[in-house]
């Protein structure tokens, strides 16, 4: 059938710069590029590129620009050309389209109309070159009260707490597997968190052998098809996360085409090589609350209850009500995952039409907790479009104890968000298991591009602490007397549970 | 008072912000003494506030009615006091009561009704519960009884504030004519203009009492916790904040003050880290379980109830407080020239490091050494 589908992209290749290194045919993964032997020229086939700046980064003779096809369909502001393509696209394949990483329609973006406080006359800011200010954080349960016996030596602690995880910046990686991105970035983001102190996520994928040295830094995730799940594998990690649902797909379960299921990723996941990876869409054994109880504490007894057991699920309308029964369930956290959030496979339709904004639904959850009495028994992770430090910091104001970044690190590492991860193509070797492409990623380079990350967002995150007068991120925490709100409507501002801006 | 949000900050401000003068005295052998000192070092700190509040409170007021509550109440109108004294004589015995007096010479603005009540709870409530029950009363009067305020609520102490300078506020209150062995003061400068007497420190609920010169930055996070615990934040202040928290951490979690201390201006992590196993264990988790009840931004604060006179600043000070010393007498001050003033012969006077606990007794129960507290 012949394919309507325009181009998307031109790749323009300049021949008086050209020097015919042919750099661009051994980067681009996707074959825009080959030599010609007749011509002794470059043949460029622009249909197949993703624009994911691979070749133009690598050209060293900057001759390669991608841009877009000037060629449109008429003007049209109900059938927008990424309405167009997809109903060719169907009518052309029959199937569920695929994307890659999260929604990027326009729906509002909270962070961008919450604005932060700082101090002015009556109360000093503190500056975080000249003093310290504290972004330590500790995740697990927390006991209401503490107990403390005053011996003649001074006081001394009764009070046994649950398993906690330190963090030394409240910003975690988030859960990314093995055969969704390629080993290189997972030991990438292990070296990272090892580092920094704070944590990685392996995901739904296992955790390969090589990684096992990172497990005191690492969350290994326990989701519906139970990839990889195994003793050692629950001990080698600081702490487990049940995965209900994902913030990209919320009610279905994780997707790896068999493509990527190479040998090592097989091996980890315990499977057959080359088959889908299709985790069931919810957990057969959780059918309701209770179920997950279980589920958490046979985490828990098989763990010896030395590892904290987090929740993690997709920000949904009823989010509120689904984590206040995460928590007594027994969870020492909830993870929330917005509608932002990427993943490397998801339904174009369900990415981009289910779910709600991470800021609401965590506005939500925290409030709930709290009106239920029991925030502290629980941490609140979130993520799932968390862009930068602002972010990070109008999420703890608004009740977060820390954030997981996924799309962010993987930015950090030379992703340029061609949303083609499910491919498997990656030319920057991240979203490949393909171990000529993956070979491409450094860990070393890629970990110290993280960790420039966390160190530059940690700096910043103290910046505006201390201008809000505060030298610890936990009087942050819920104090959404820091922020305050422009352009949002009455409703909005109740859920956000901030002023507007001038009140 | 139903709108007592309103009354306090008319303006619906997230919070009140306010700089003040603080002074403290207590005499660790319990020998009562009067107002006069106190009144003249507030005085001396004029400068600290702007004439838009002021009080005092007094320890060891009352001594022969040693076994009443006292309430303070401020009315709006007759109405409010009738209503009030209708909910009082329902849930308690009223020993005695009687309009405090007033020296109405001294001309201050928009005075209310000011009515004292000694009172016990009504047979059936156990004596241990008797706090619980008046803490209960006591808010209920404060946010369900339109134009009434309880503003001291303790055995044998009481509170006096009202709108205008401190020394005003003592002339009005005829404070020269009363003995305590322990008095705090409060001047006041509020960057708005609340007018409301209830407003005015010393706050107090039962036999606390405390006056506080600050701006607490985690003010939202640490009101946001507190109403976790049921209390209700009406007067959108840091130191109702601090208050709340300080109930809550030593009469209903049982925790030492020392340790409280610690949970308003804890250590820094470097300075955990370093610790001794056990001590560490102690201090990361204070500050694991309690991190919302830092009080993070410039304050002082001292603390009374019976018997103790407590001093604190914020973890790295931004806020004066000096301590002198002479015989049996301790004093708290944000001024170290209005000690000098009251007493020209203080043996020391020092000022304590940020975060660090100042605690003076009466010898009765022997003044302790604390951990990493001054030694008085």
């Amino acid at each position: 059938m012949k394919s309507y589908l325009l181009s998307e992209y031109l790749v323009q290749v300049d021949g008086d710069r050209c020097t015919l290194c042919l750099a661009c045919v051994v980067q681009c993964t996707y074959g825009v590029f080959s030599h010609n032997r007749e011509s002794r020229g470059l043949s460029v086939r622009s249909e197949k590129c993703v624009n994911c700046h691979r070749c133009v980064i690598f050209c060293p003779v900057q001759a390669i620009a991608v841009v877009k096809n000037p060629t449109a369909y008429r003007e049209n502001f109900y059938w927008a050309e990424k309405t167009i393509r997809a109903t060719v696209s169907q009518a052309e394949k029959g199937g569920i389209l695929l994307a890659g990483m999260g929604c990027d329609t326009s729906m509002p973006v909270y962070w961008d109309k919450l604005l932060l406080n700082a101090s002015q006359v009556t109360n000093p800011s503190i500056d975080p070159l000249r003093e310290p200010v504290e972004l330590r954080t500790y995740l697990g349960s927390k006991p209401d009260r503490l107990e403390v016996c005053d011996s003649g030596d001074g006081p001394v602690l009764e009070t046994a707490i649950a398993p906690q995880l330190t963090l030394e910046t409240p910003i975690l990686f988030a859960a990314m597997s093995y055969g969704a991105i390629s080993l290189e970035a997972q030991e990438a983001l292990a070296q990272a968190a090892l580092e920094f102190r704070t944590l990685f996520n392996a995901g739904e994928g296992g955790l390969h052998k090589r990684l096992y040295p990172y497990g005191g830094r690492c969350i290994v995730q326990v989701a519906s098809a139970r990839f990889g799940v195994h003793i050692d594998y629950l001990n080698a990690a600081a702490g487990i996360e049940v995965k209900i649902g994902q913030g990209a797909k919320p009610g279905i379960g994780g997707h790896l085409p068999g493509e990527k299921v190479t040998r090592e990723v097989s091996e980890t996941r315990m499977i057959p090589e080359g088959t889908d990876a299709l985790s069931p869409a919810p957990h057969h054994d959780i059918y309701s609350i209770e179920d997950l109880r279980q589920l958490i504490y046979a985490l828990k007894e098989a763990t010896d209850y030395v590892k904290p057991v987090f929740v993690k699920i997709a920000a949904v309308h009823n989010s509120a009500a689904i984590a206040s029964g995460i928590v007594r369930a027994g969870a020492d956290a909830v993870v929330i995952d917005g509608m932002r959030g990427a993943t490397g496979a998801a339904p174009l339709v369900v990415r981009d039409n289910v779910g709600i904004p991470l800021e609401l639904a965590l506005a939500a959850v925290d409030q709930r907790l709290r009106d239920e009495g029991i925030r502290n028994r629980a941490s609140i992770i979130v993520g799932g479009g968390i862009r930068n430090s602002a972010d990070v910091v109008k999420a703890i104001a608004l009740g977060a104890d820390a954030v997981y970044i996924g799309t962010a690190a993987l930015v950090a590492m030379g992703c340029s968000l061609c949303q083609k991860c499910y491919t498997g193509k990656c030319p920057w070797g991240i979203a490949t298991t393909d171990l000529e492409i993956s070979k491409r990623l450094s860990p070393d380079t890629a970990s110290r591009r993280l960790i420039n990350l966390l160190q530059a967002w940690s700096l910043e995150i103290k910046m505006m602490l201390g201008g809000m007068g505060m030298n610890s991120v936990e009087s942050l925490r819920g104090n959404r007397l820091h922020l305050r709100g422009v352009g949002l409507t009455e409703g909005e501002l109740k859920v956000l549970g901030v002023k507007m801006a001038g009140e | 008072m139903e709108n007592l949000g309103c009354a306090n900050n008319p303006y619906r401000d997230s919070k009140v912000v306010e700089a003040c003068s603080l002074f403290g005295v207590m005499d660790r052998g319990g020998r009562r003494f009067d107002g006069k000192d106190i009144i003249r070092a507030m005085a001396n700190m004029r400068e600290r506030g702007n004439g838009l509040g002021g009080g005092f409170a007094v320890y060891g007021l009352y001594p022969d009615y040693r076994d009443y509550y006292a309430f303070h109440l401020m009315y709006e109108n007759t109405t409010a006091k009738r209503r009030t004294e209708e909910f009082l004589a329902k849930h308690f015995n009223l020993h005695l009561t009687e309009e405090i007096p007033t020296n109405n010479n001294i001309q201050l603005s928009n005075p209310p009704l000011l009515w004292r009540y000694f009172l016990q709870p009504k047979k059936g409530c156990g004596r241990s519960s008797w706090d619980d029950y008046v803490l209960e009363k006591v808010m209920t009067v404060n946010n369900a009884i339109e134009g009434a305020f309880v503003f001291s609520s303790g055995r044998d102490m009481g509170v006096f504030k009202g709108v205008g300078y401190p020394e005003d506020a003592a002339e009005y209150f005829c404070l020269e004519e009363y003995e305590g062995y322990m008095w705090t003061a409060h001047g006041r400068f509020p960057t708005n203009t609340p007018g409301w007497w209830g407003g005015a420190q010393p706050f107090s609920v039962l036999d606390w009492a405390v006056v506080h010169n600050g701006e607490i930055s985690s003010y939202g996070t640490n009101r946001r916790y507190l109403e976790m615990y049921r209390y209700l934040c009406t007067m959108h202040t840091d130191t109702e904040v601090l208050v709340y928290a300080l109930d809550l951490l030593r009469r209903v979690h049982g925790l030492p003050l020392e340790v409280v201390s610690k949970v308003f201006a804890p250590p820094f992590w470097f300075e955990i880290d370093r610790m001794e196993r056990k001590e560490k264990e102690l201090y990361t988790a204070l500050r694991q379980v309690y991190g919302s009840l830092l009080m993070n931004g410039p304050f002082t604060v001292i603390f009374t109830s019976r018997g103790e006179m407590v001093g604190l600043t914020d973890r790295i000070k931004l806020r004066p407080l000096c301590v002198g010393v002479k015989d049996d007498l301790i004093y708290m001050s944000s001024e170290e020239a209005a000690i000098r003033l009251v007493c020209p012969s203080v043996e020391r006077c020092w000022r304590p490091k940020g975060g660090e606990l100042v605690v003076g007794r009466l010898r009765a129960q022997a003044v302790e050494k604390l951990l990493a507290s001054s030694e008085v």
